[in-house]
């Protein structure tokens, strides 16, 4: 696994019907999404972005992740680009099995982890056979 | 002979006209088509090496910006030798907890490595870099002989 070269693998802008108020370009971050027995993990690619500038919703069952960039040398002159700078914008839809009042954030190095608890009822419970 | 200028030669000398125009508009459909494509990373010319590089330059400096979220600063190695500057380095994805299902895995992990020859001599001791947020910024003074000079003019008496 670490001996893989890492690809180029371009930023997918957003299409979207809404229009945006900000004169940037909105790119779908890339996001790694996992399963423990008590959470569910959300890991998102958005450099660039601060963590007061992340803003995360969970309305019903559905979850917006939004960051917003501060770009950076706006006074100098471009003499070559090959990336685009731009805010973030990912909506998910997760079934509702979410504890809403536990769900953390934590921001570092240009990467979201966000922790969403499951409810009791959602964790797996074992059951264990008794025996007379 | 009388001399006639290519675009006003005489209908006689252009019997592809029609065709050559199809062309055009063909070729400019293609581009038009493509154009996203390859307008995103209008220097790369698809050769895909990671990670792609953003250079600018103000009277005193040149950047180099490059987005590495989860990159740890001490994984990444840069090099300056005359005027090439090279960057190397690995992005980790550190171990999922055990037990997991993955739902989606669109992050990539593995070595990286660039380099870039700069448009100017640059001060190859003063270079500095700094990491925020995931984003790498390269920061290289031009050598005194690059910066642009103000020369006034002198009155003659």
């Amino acid at each position: 696994m670490a001996e893989k070269d890492m690809q180029v693998r371009d930023k997918q802008e957003l299409q979207t019907q809404a229009e945006s108020t900000r004169s940037v370009p909105v790119y779908v971050p890339a996001v790694d999404i996992y399963e423990t027995e008590e959470n569910l993990v959300v890991l998102a690619d958005m450099p660039g972005v601060a963590p007061e500038n992340v803003d995360i919703d969970l309305t019903d069952d559905l979850l917006t992740i939004r960051g917003t960039v501060t770009p950076e040398g706006q006074a100098e002159r471009m003499l070559l680009s090959e990336y685009g700078v731009g805010d973030y914008y990912r909506q998910f839809t997760i079934g509702r099995i979410i504890d809403q009042s536990k769900i953390e954030a934590v921001m570092k190095d240009g990467v979201l982890k966000l922790t969403l608890p499951k409810v009791d009822a959602a964790k797996p419970r074992k059951i264990t056979v008794k025996t007379k | 002979m009388a001399l006639f200028r290519w675009s006003d030669r005489p209908d006689v000398f252009r019997p592809f006209e029609e065709l050559e125009r199809e062309m055009t508009r063909l070729q400019n459909e293609m581009s038009r088509l493509f154009g996203g494509v390859v307008g995103s990373r209008p220097f790369l010319g698809g050769v895909g090496v990671f990670p792609p590089l953003n250079v600018s330059e103000d009277a005193d400096n040149i950047f180099v910006r490059a987005e590495l979220p989860g990159v740890s600063p001490n994984e990444i190695d840069i090099m300056v030798e005359g005027n090439t500057l090279a960057l190397r380095g690995e992005r980790k994805l550190p171990e999922a907890e055990k037990e997991v299902s993955y739902h989606r895995r669109e992050r990539d992990a593995g070595r990286f490595s660039r380099s870039l020859t700069l448009p100017t001599r640059i001060e190859a001791d003063k270079v500095e870099a700094s990491f925020k947020n995931g984003v790498l910024t390269i920061r290289l003074p031009k050598a005194a002989e690059a910066r642009p000079k103000q020369i006034a003019v002198k009155v003659a008496a």
